[in-house]
């Protein structure tokens, strides 16, 4: 384990270092890509220069209200129609096959009926997030051992002490990994949202750097995306191995 | 037959969700289903429609093989090599998260405005879950059918064809069922901010002539081609695992 922790740093290093020479050689011209230490230098010129304070601090609100409504929005539905099983096998299908609909066709349209402002683009990240959470939770659920429930039983337990020292227990690996991707698919969401039909925020400052021929602000917010969501990633990922370990997975 | 029924009220129950929300929010912000029904009858018997679309799955088509062909071959390199494999996981999982939109001026900087930029940006949206399938499914193969491949002398390339590759179908297909999602995604995303043709180019142009019935058809076509592609999977993925189960 301590070995391929080891080597990963090294590929890392080793990717950058040589996406870093091949632009200083010129075989990446500059008109396609910067140097990763320019893009360093520039993200922190202009995270001191607080240009784009706003813009950040409004995505990460926005990928936050997204993902609060996400997980728990999800983890109610799921619960519900884990309770319904006839329901849920009708879903089933809409459900699997969810993340085909290629729904940023709809987020037009939400800017349409709300308002070109900060709804339509929270929206679009619920709706990328909470359907993975649903799955999710509807697998840990199934996933509960029938013995622990009939302990339960035989111990005399409440409902809801039954659903918070038996039930929350046994499926927290799935909630988990639907906690995992939801946040992932919130980013996504609100980011591409704020790309494709937006006024302010990270993804339109990208846009509109972009437009403007600005490469060095734009790949400076594009290393800022790309290594908040790394950090946060490496944050859930250590957390997880750490709750595995404590259960002797 | 009666989960069937069920699936057609949830169909129904969708459909009176849409009628609803039509009536709510007036003919400027959503069409009625019949009156997007109609439009997509009226696209579909256009000449002009079936280029865009030929044009939308033709950039489907080249940036799911790329997707699944390399994903496949990386996924199966790094599955093979223990320690490969445990230091690219990680690598991987964090790109698969990463909102990959944000590339989107570099791969339009590489390869310019078309096609190319489409199929890149399909394919990178497909590439990582392919990838990330792969590898699971080569590492989850019992050890004992490699012992018989060793005790047998099966070469490499007998060992990934007669083995690996039969052993790993089901899993594969469930990453061909994710990766075929999310590179149509990719591929509409990059006809929206900067094509000329394809279903996304005509759902931005029908929002900039606010013309919603159309915008409504085309989208509401476009789900239904992905559903019954994503729903054969599906069933395909099922069976699969049901027979190795």
């Amino acid at each position: 384990m301590k070995r391929a922790t080891w080597v990963r740093g090294l590929v890392v290093i080793g990717f950058i270092l040589l996406l870093e020479a091949l632009c200083r050689w010129g075989v990446i011209g500059r008109m396609t890509m910067i140097p990763p230490s320019e893009m360093a230098v520039q993200l922190w010129k202009l995270l001191q220069s607080g240009r784009y304070n706003a813009d950040i601090l409004q995505t990460l609100g926005n990928v936050l209200a997204a993902f609060v409504a996400a997980v728990v929005g999800g983890f109610l539905i799921g619960s519900i129609l884990h309770a319904l099983p006839r329901v849920r096998r009708a879903i089933d299908p809409f459900l699997a096959t969810y993340y085909a609909i290629p729904f940023f066709a709809f987020y037009p349209l939400m800017v349409v009926i709300f308002g070109l402002n900060a709804a339509p683009i929270i929206l679009i990240g619920f709706l990328f997030g909470v359907v993975a959470m649903i799955i999710n939770t509807m697998n840990g659920l199934d996933r509960i051992p029938r013995v622990l429930v009939k302990t339960a039983r035989v111990n005399g337990l409440g409902p809801l002490r039954t659903a918070w020292l038996i039930k929350l227990p046994s499926a927290a690996p799935q909630l988990f990994t639907g906690v995992k991707l939801a946040i992932a698919y919130c980013f996504i969401g609100v980011i591409a949202a704020e790309f494709i039909m937006s006024t302010s925020g990270l993804g339109y400052s990208i846009a509109y750097a972009f437009n403007n021929f600005d490469n060095r602000s734009m790949y400076a917010l594009m290393l800022f995306i790309i290594t908040l969501v790394t950090i946060i990633n490496a944050f859930f990922h250590v957390w997880e191995r750490r709750i595995m370990a404590r259960r002797g997975m | 037959m009666r989960q069937l029924l069920d699936s057609l009220l949830v169909v129904v129950a969708l459909v009176a969700v849409w009628q609803g929300l039509h009536w709510f929010a007036g003919d400027i912000a959503i069409a009625s289903p019949g009156a997007t029904a109609e439009r997509a009858a009226t696209l579909l018997g256009s000449a002009s429609f079936w280029g865009h679309f030929a044009e939308t799955f033709a950039a489907l088509g080249y940036a799911l093989v790329i997707a699944v062909l390399g994903g496949m071959t990386i996924g199966m390199l790094l599955g093979l090599h223990r320690l490969s494999g445990e230091v690219a996981e990680p690598i991987l999982v964090s790109l698969y998260s990463l909102p990959k939109i944000t590339l989107y001026p570099l791969i339009l900087l590489i390869f310019g405005l078309g096609m190319s930029a489409k199929v890149a940006f399909g394919a990178i949206h497909g590439i990582i879950p392919v990838a990330i399938f792969t590898l699971g499914a080569v590492r989850t193969i019992a050890p004992v059918y490699f012992k018989t491949a060793r005790v047998l002398q099966l070469s490499r390339r007998q060992l990934v064809a007669s083995v690996i590759i039969p052993a790993a179908v089901p899993e594969l297909v469930s990453g061909l069922r994710v990766g075929f999602s999310l590179t149509l995604l990719g591929v509409l995303i990059g006809e929206m901010f900067a094509s000329q043709r394809g279903l996304g180019f005509l759902v931005m142009n029908a929002i900039g002539t606010l013309d919603v019935p159309t915008m409504m058809a085309v989208v509401l076509l476009l789900a239904v081609v992905a559903i019954l592609i994503s729903a054969g999977l599906l069933y395909l993925d099922r069976r699969l695992h049901h027979r190795v189960a």
